[in-house]
């Protein structure tokens, strides 16, 4: 299935990637061209087989429900573009 | 001899022997970067730190406390987070990121007595196979092809830390492995690079690319050495649930053992037009030193071995763009100005990622987007599943499977970066263990006709790192590989 300028546009603003006009089609026939290689996975028989989501068997452990690091605001704000008072200042959101 | 073209083993003997202080190896370290800077293979040195550390290092050996790597110098590669020292991915929207944690992978190595020499070059957020897509520019390979001046890649995405160990600016280093970042630098550098099981290394405090392929590893001078240092990065981690809580091995008595009777697969999907005669000749010289060293040899099949890219190129770019969904301009990194939040992340993410990165961020949204799931990503991950199966099926047969690391040498900087799909066969001999979770360790065994170094190599059983060990040990002996690149730098 042919990716078109429409779609290039749609998934980029999913991605929230500003992609500007001019690259749109330059982008459309580059991911084209990766998706129809990708397309030769059509070719494997893949009926009745589970999709592997993990190649380790081990369960998921658990843990006590405690904190083990927190209560250091200053070194989680420290790489904020703008912060006050150990607050990340972020723009306005709600009008 | 000079300090820096030791091996980590014997650099390890004379700080031991008290031959030199790792305050001195450090020193001599710290001159061949200074030296080096052409190469472009550090992006940021850190010798005040590093003389510190081999200080520190020399009190604790002098008061009988030495840990296993102690005062040993080594690179680290700059997607591994250090507290308080600038950590980027090598991209722009991590331009100044300061971590205030250690990854665990490096606080082991800290823990065991090593030093840092500074963060190494890579492909940002390591995407891409030949370090053209950092931010801070490519690394150029210490190898050039014989009469040519042309700079070559050192292959990636670790391409920073292979050209540091080749052009002995480090010990060793660490690296990481998505879908051959480790092996296939590691072959275009003529150094040893292992990526363990997927589990083995915590992943904590590691940037994360994809996360059920991303794995860490060492690059090193010699097998021994990769030993040495997997044994020290290895081990479980409470902060990455994915890493296995069992014991780890030293590593380094399983290299030197005896592989007689072992049984070495040989997969014929691992034969690819345009491979050159080269490449088959080296595999085979492979075949015939394991055989004089007592293996047999065993031919295998693993059908789907020509369907893991395409499927690496569905679940990696899936993983990628949810990872790096992070990147929002409001906690750390790159903030550019829009006249909402909506064109706040987009043009922050516009500005602060480079080409490669979005373009697999937009393959992996558009692969998990609404009415493509099932078609692209599920059958992708049944895909995996069958790859994984053609190895099950083949550890009926062998004990280990040998396979060159990379379908060429070392090529020129700029000639596949125009054709993604191009550059993305470079791992057309690695990836599958990603997918599998298996060990693969690439080593070098041989020069082409002009001169570059070739890789072969050896994938085990999950877990078995010691069976790899040993049959890297044994073609290491076997193919005498002691070239070094000229240095012109």
């Amino acid at each position: 299935m042919a990716i078109d300028a429409a779609t290039v546009r749609k998934v980029a603003r999913l991605a929230r990637i500003a992609e500007p006009e001019e690259r749109i089609e330059a982008l459309a026939q580059e991911l084209n061209g990766i998706m129809t290689w990708i397309e030769q996975l059509a070719e494997v028989d893949t009926d009745g087989c589970e999709p592997l989501t993990s190649v380790v068997a081990a369960g998921l452990p658990l843990r006590d429900d405690v904190v083990t690091m927190g209560g250091d605001p200053a070194r989680v704000t420290s790489n904020a573009p703008k912060s006050v008072n150990n607050f990340f200042v972020v723009p306005k959101v709600v009008e | 001899m000079s300090l820096t073209k030791l091996t980590l083993a014997s650099a390890l003997d004379g700080l031991a022997k008290r031959e030199f202080t790792s305050v001195e190896l450090t020193q001599a370290h710290i001159e061949a970067v200074e030296a080096a800077r052409g190469l472009n293979a550090y992006i940021l040195e850190t010798p005040d730190k590093a003389l510190d550390m081999a200080a520190k290092s020399d009190a604790r050996r002098a008061l009988g406390e030495a840990g296993p790597l102690e005062g040993a110098p080594l690179g680290v590669k700059d997607l591994f987070c250090t507290e308080g020292v600038r950590t980027t991915a090598c991209s722009k929207i991590l331009e100044t990121f300061v971590p205030t944690y250690e990854s665990t992978v490096t606080s082991q190595l800290w823990r065991d007595g090593a030093v840092m020499l500074g963060k190494l070059n890579l492909d940002q957020f390591a995407m891409g196979s030949s370090n053209e897509t950092s931010y801070f520019g490519p690394v150029t390979n210490p190898w050039r092809s014989a009469g040519s001046n042309k700079a070559l890649t050192p292959g990636g995405s670790s391409g920073g830390s292979a050209a540091a160990v080749a052009a002995d600016l480090c010990l060793g280093a660490t690296a990481t492995d998505t879908g051959g970042s480790i092996r296939q630098p590691a072959a275009f550098t003529g150094t040893v690079g292992i990526k363990p099981t997927y589990g083995r290394c915590s992943r904590w405090g590691v940037v994360a690319f994809a996360s059920s392929l991303d794995q860490a590893g060492p690059i090193a001078k010699t097998v021994e050495d990769a030993a040495l240092l997997l044994t020290s990065m290895s081990g479980h981690d409470p902060k990455d649930s994915t890493s296995l809580d069992i014991p780890v091995p030293d590593f380094t008595q399983f290299v030197g053992k005896s592989v007689k009777g072992l049984k070495i697969g040989i997969p014929k999907e691992y034969r690819v037009d345009n491979m050159p005669a080269e490449i088959e000749k080296l595999w085979q010289d492979g075949i015939a030193w394991l055989k004089d060293a007592g293996c047999e040899i065993v031919d295998i099949s693993l059908p789907h071995t020509k369907y893991a890219l395409p499927a690496y190129y569905i679940v990696a770019p899936a993983e990628a763009s949810s990872n790096l969904a992070r990147y929002d301009g409001m906690r750390y990194g790159l903030r550019e100005d829009g006249a909402n939040l909506t064109e706040i992340y987009e043009h922050t993410r516009a500005a602060g990622f480079g080409d490669e990165v979005k373009r697999r961020i937009l393959i992996g949204t558009y692969v998990l987007s609404a009415g493509y799931y099932d078609a692209y990503y599920l059958k992708a991950l049944k895909v995996r599943r069958r790859i994984a199966e053609d190895f099950d099926n083949a550890w009926a047969q062998c004990d280990a499977i040998l396979t060159p690391t990379a379908p060429s040498a070392a090529f020129g900087l700029g000639e596949n970066s125009n054709d993604p799909i191009a550059m993305y066969l470079n791992d057309v001999f690695t990836v599958t263990t990603n997918l599998a979770g298996l060990p693969g360790l690439s080593l070098p065994a041989g020069l082409d006709a002009n001169g570059l170094p070739l890789g072969l190599q050896i994938i085990g059983k999950p877990l078995d790192e010691a069976t790899v060990f040993s049959v890297a040990g044994a073609v290491e002996k076997a193919a005498g590989f002691t070239a070094k690149a000229e240095m012109w730098w």
